[in-house]
């Protein structure tokens, strides 16, 4: 599954505006701890997370992640928007829990890890 | 050994907008140098791990990566202010960050644990009223 597949899947749309959605989705993943998910976080993992600040998509990128999803509508400001495009890291904003988007991501058979 | 590079990232306390800078930048660096895979994502998260520890909890310090033809050091040194229990800041989900911290979802208690699991050697020394150095290895694959 690519991240266009994932944003169709979870009616998502990119906040992102630089970044090829062609990435693979090896895993799925949702936690806002940052420092959890950076002992857990893996390659091609989307990273379900109600956090928005400059450091997820350190986080992410640092972790080559697929996508940084964002769960019930949350957006992101436009800085750190500028940050996701320059670390080439894709951002979706869902209007789905972030229950939901894992039900639907774990029912086409996407793993908890890669 | 030969040094085939060195580079040093001052990093101040509690400025959380640079975070992740440094690290962001070790990153680069080393794939120009033509690291990947594995050990590239293990250096990766560690810097950042060991990065983010020292805006959170020193008072500054700086970050240092060396790469040498068959490994990458980090070291991180700190002005302090030292780390009163040594033991208990190993341990999994120990934490003393405070509530700025907590709020940006850091202080989970796993930043030394994780540097520790991802470095091939790993080495701290602190002590309370002094700073604290981490040294970690990371062995590259010939």
């Amino acid at each position: 599954m690519k991240v266009s597949d994932l944003a169709s899947l979870i009616e998502a749309r990119k906040l992102t505006t630089e970044v090829t959605e062609d990435r693979e989705i090896l895993c799925g993943y949702v936690c806002d701890l940052l420092s959890w998910v950076m002992a857990h976080g893996e390659e091609g993992m989307a990273w379900v997370t109600v956090q928005t600040h400059l450091n997820v998509i350190a986080v992410a990128a640092l972790a080559e992640m697929a996508c940084v999803v964002l769960p019930e509508g949350i957006t992101m400001e436009q800085e750190v928007l500028d940050k996701a495009n320059a670390e080439e890291m894709c951002v979706l904003s869902s209007p789905l829990t972030a229950y939901e988007i894992c039900g639907r991501l774990a029912g086409q058979g996407i793993p908890a890890h890669g | 050994m030969e040094e085939l590079f060195r580079i040093s990232y001052p990093v101040a306390a509690a400025d959380y907008t640079s975070a992740g800078k440094a690290s962001t930048d070790i990153k680069k660096r080393l794939k120009q140098l033509g690291v990947g895979g594995d050990v590239l994502r293990r250096v990766a998260v560690a810097s950042y791990e060991v990065e983010l520890n020292l805006v959170i909890h020193s008072m500054g310090g700086e970050l240092t990566l060396t790469v040498f033809p068959d490994a990458a050091q980090l070291v991180s040194a700190d002005v302090g202010p030292g780390i009163p229990d040594l033991e208990m800041a190993m341990r999994e989900g120990y934490s003393t960050a405070n509530d700025e911290a907590r709020s940006l979802g850091f202080g989970a208690g796993m930043g030394l644990p994780n540097m520790k699991r991802n470095a091939d050697e790993f080495n701290i020394t602190s002590a309370p009223g002094s700073g604290t150095t981490i040294t970690m290895l990371f062995r590259l694959q010939a």
